[in-house]
């Protein structure tokens, strides 16, 4: 148990990792990594969704959908639930933690719409996770998620500085490093843990 | 085949309420009290969220209007109604006198400041910073030079003369996209009916100004001692204007031994 509970998390925060090896999330990937702050507070708030979004999507699919044969509304029903959710977020974090609340801006409730977080849930009910093991995915693909956003924003941070032909300005030097980061992600495909 | 149609619409109906119902429950018990006039403001602008102003979203910028930490006309995409709406809302006159323009308190042009070194780095103040947080220039708070700032502006009012940031008034419309980029943070924004501002940021002794730069304040108070309103005194080594009492006389600039208070006089022009 425990050693399958490992070999997911690594698996989801480097081999399989959500952006550079499955290609989900890009757009707040690229949107919201000008800054190391900004993108580790992005981050944190995908981790929380998806840890969630993973569990009670999971009770959902297996003791509603699943019994009632409604398999198919899984799509729908998870949307429902990621947009609940991060609305719920929203008004917990502008009460609690105001200060995150205005860091993260329009970011936090667009989330809804981050595709990672419903690839997380598609792909647990994909892989027939069992609920512990599909809570430690969505949260170590969130993490997974943190790891390539802040790490491109401090590459992003640098490259701002650096000598590159002016027709790369802006968004193809952004293109292009996110391809080189990318291709240093794929020394870990195809690896196995146990 | 009718009864899993139905079976779908229901489940996914009684999701919908017991969600709504959660949330409708939550927004409750976090309800958080928002300014009144936060909500009028947040209600004359034009709800496109699109950041036309510089900050998150239109309820981002309500927030900080209603606590009168921005101007009222800056939704561009409402306008001059808009702005109206807004002046009326927070009670202040919606006119020139609430104007505010960039400001460069720092003289250190590339004659009047000693440099540390010769930098052939990339033209970039953000980059400049990186030798230790501050730029070739000695003074640990003179503007660097290399115009960020003036990259910032979309109204032609930012120039770099002499490797000193400087703005030119008439052009200049206060929307704050220079103090947004200055990686040092020295450039301010001030009212446009404040005619007089002390162009330097050292707040070291004098003995240490003479020796970073030929023109920065050495705090020697012959301004605080003439001034016939008590408007400048000199605070941290450092000359300061209280707006709320200058009586833009410019007679502090006349006098200055160093000559750097700006005075942007009648006969003003550009700077």
């Amino acid at each position: 148990m425990l050693a399958n509970i490992l070999s997911i998390s690594l698996g989801a925060i480097l081999i399989n990792n959500f952006i550079f090896s499955q290609f989900l999330g890009c757009c707040p990937f690229l949107g919201c990594s000008n800054k190391v702050d900004t993108a580790a507070g992005m981050g944190l708030a995908v981790v929380f969704v998806m840890g969630l979004a993973s569990a009670i999507c999971w009770v959902i699919d297996n003791y509603i959908l699943i019994p009632l044969n409604l398999a198919f509304l899984e799509t729908l029903a998870f949307i429902l639930v990621i947009a609940a959710l991060v609305q719920f977020v929203e008004m917990f974090l502008k009460k609690s933690v105001p200060s995150l609340y205005s860091a993260l801006g329009i970011y936090l409730p667009l989330i809804t719409t981050n595709c990672a977080v419903l690839g997380v849930v598609l792909l647990n009910v994909q892989n027939n996770y069992n609920f512990i093991e599909s809570v430690v995915y969505g949260i170590t693909g969130g993490l997974g998620f943190m790891l390539a956003i802040v790490l491109f924003a401090s590459v992003r941070e640098r490259t701002q500085f650096s000598d590159y032909p002016e027709c790369f300005e802006g968004f193809p030097i952004c293109l292009v490093s996110a391809a080189l980061v990318a291709m240093a992600f794929m020394g870990f495909s195809g690896m196995k843990i146990f | 085949m009718i009864k899993s149609i139905f079976l779908a619409i229901i489940v996914l109906g009684v999701l919908g309420a017991i969600f709504g119902a959660l949330l409708a429950y939550a927004s409750k018990i976090f309800h958080v009290e928002v300014d009144p006039k936060q909500a009028q403001i947040r209600e004359c602008l034009a709800g496109a969220n699109c950041g036309g102003c510089g900050y998150p979203g239109c309820d981002g910028y309500a927030a900080a209007v209603a606590k009168g930490e921005a101007p009222t006309n800056r939704c561009v995409a409402g306008g001059e109604a808009t702005a109206a709406k807004v002046s009326e809302i927070m009670g202040v006159s919606n006119d020139a006198a609430d104007k505010m323009v960039a400001f460069v308190p720092c003289s250190g042009s590339l004659e009047a400041a000693e440099l540390r070194f010769n930098y052939n780095g990339p033209e970039d103040c953000r980059a400049a910073m990186l030798f230790g947080g501050r730029s070739s220039k000695m003074c640990t708070f003179a503007c660097i030079g290399f115009g960020n700032c003036a990259k910032a502006c979309q109204f032609d009012a930012m120039h770099i003369i002499d490797g000193v940031a400087r703005v030119d008034r008439l052009n200049c419309v206060g929307c704050g996209a220079c103090v947004d980029a200055c990686p040092k943070s020295i450039v301010k924004l001030i009212p446009e009916k404040q005619k007089i501002m002390p162009a330097c940021s050292n707040t070291e002794k004098g003995a240490q100004v003479m020796k970073v730069c030929k023109v920065g304040c050495i705090g020697c108070m012959k301004c605080q001692r003439e001034c016939p309103a008590d408007a400048i005194v000199v605070k941290d080594n450092l000359a300061q204007v209280d707006p709320s009492k200058c009586v833009q006389c410019g007679h502090c600039a006349d006098i200055c031994p160093r000559h750097i208070i700006s005075y942007f006089g009648p006969e003003y022009k550009n700077r």
